[in-house]
């Protein structure tokens, strides 16, 4: 019965869904408008690895219609059991993915993603990367929704350079830690700090 | 590997039956025969719609035949059995009960859920189709030739 998921793997779900996701949507919402800000995002309880924000990005923002690539240890079976029972996504690869999910080593490299095309840049990957430190200091990044400038760890600033040179395409990237998470959209442009410390 | 597909055969009729009781009948059932078991929700009772398809003959391309309304809920018993339901229309109560009908039916009280909620349900069910196809038939006018005229 094993195919059927435990019952253990199919619970931590939204307890009010409407409510929950709203909330969690909210919280993406801001992040996305404000980049570099990070921001508090929970209501998901998922299997280990996920963490708790990347659990709750996936319930607010996937379903049937959202094709969901598992990079590395993210693809194992208690996830996505979880993820087909809470969402009904389709777990499927790389290059015909909307969604990515996994650490940054494993999810690179970027090249496989869909940046989307000239007719509509907004077919493309969002990935959602899962970080072990999630800070505001780093690197400096510019652009709409960010009054002067804002900082933010990053895992690689060369990726994240040539990702921007591609707008309006690219990729628009969610970082997770815990119950934090920040965001870092195509438009942004990053750089060096000052007092950048390399990762 | 042919006790599981058995056993997933054996609970798809057992949820098709339970997605197509009468109102209310489920949980009547339910209730003569056990007492509810303790359970936590692993998905509250949720009102959605699903694409209903259909395939003219049986054979033929499938075409959408139109949308109707559904109740669905997970559930896992206190001993960690889970039990999935969907059933037609609004019907939150309905739901629930066939859902730990359906995890009963994983666990020692499997032959208890068929003799007192399956089998008069199915027997129900089939007594109902019957008297329509009988009131169908009454209507049926048959067609004859006894003379094609063509002398």
């Amino acid at each position: 019965m094993q195919a059927y998921g435990s019952g253990d793997t199919l619970s931590g779900g939204f307890t009010n869904p409407p409510i929950d996701a709203a909330y969690a949507f909210r919280s993406i919402m801001q992040a996305m408008a404000q980049p570099g800000s990070i921001h508090i995002l929970f209501g998901a309880t998922p299997p280990a690895p996920l963490s708790v924000a990347a659990g709750t990005a996936i319930l607010t923002m996937c379903d049937t219609d959202t094709p969901i690539y598992l990079a590395g240890k993210f693809d194992c079976l208690d996830v996505r059991n979880w993820i087909t029972f809470h969402t009904g996504a389709p777990i499927t690869h790389a290059a015909n993915c909307t969604f990515a999910i996994g650490c940054w080593a494993e999810l690179l490299p970027v090249t496989a993603y869909p940046i989307g095309t000239s007719e509509y840049p907004d077919r493309s990957a969002t990935l959602i990367v899962e970080t072990d430190n999630l800070c505001q200091s780093g690197f400096t990044l510019k652009g709409p929704g960010i009054r002067e400038t804002a900082m933010l760890s990053l895992p690689n600033i060369e990726i994240i350079k040539a990702n921007h040179a591609l707008f309006p395409l690219g990729l628009d990237f969610l970082f997770t830690c815990q119950v934090n998470v920040a965001a870092l959209p195509r438009s942004i442009e990053v750089s060096l700090s000052a007092n950048a410390e390399i990762h | 590997m042919n006790t599981s597909a058995t056993l997933q055969a054996e609970r798809q009729v057992t949820l098709s039956l339970l997605a197509k009781a009468p109102q209310a009948r489920v949980p009547e059932l339910l209730d003569a025969a056990f007492e509810r078991p303790a359970f936590t929700w692993l998905r509250t009772p949720e009102i959605g719609s699903v694409m209903v398809r259909g395939r003219a003959g049986g054979t033929g391309a499938p075409f959408n035949l139109g949308e109707m309304t559904i109740t669905r809920c997970t559930l896992r018993l206190a001993t960690g059995e889970v039990g999935h339901a969907y059933v037609q229309g609004r019907r939150k109560a309905d739901a629930e009960a066939s859902a730990i009908i359906d995890a009963l039916m994983q666990t020692d009280k499997a032959d208890l859920a068929r003799t007192a909620v399956l089998g008069p349900l199915q027997a129900e069910m089939a007594k109902t189709c019957e008297k329509r196809a009988a009131k169908a038939a009454a209507t049926k006018v048959d067609f004859f030739t006894l003379v094609r005229g063509e002398d």
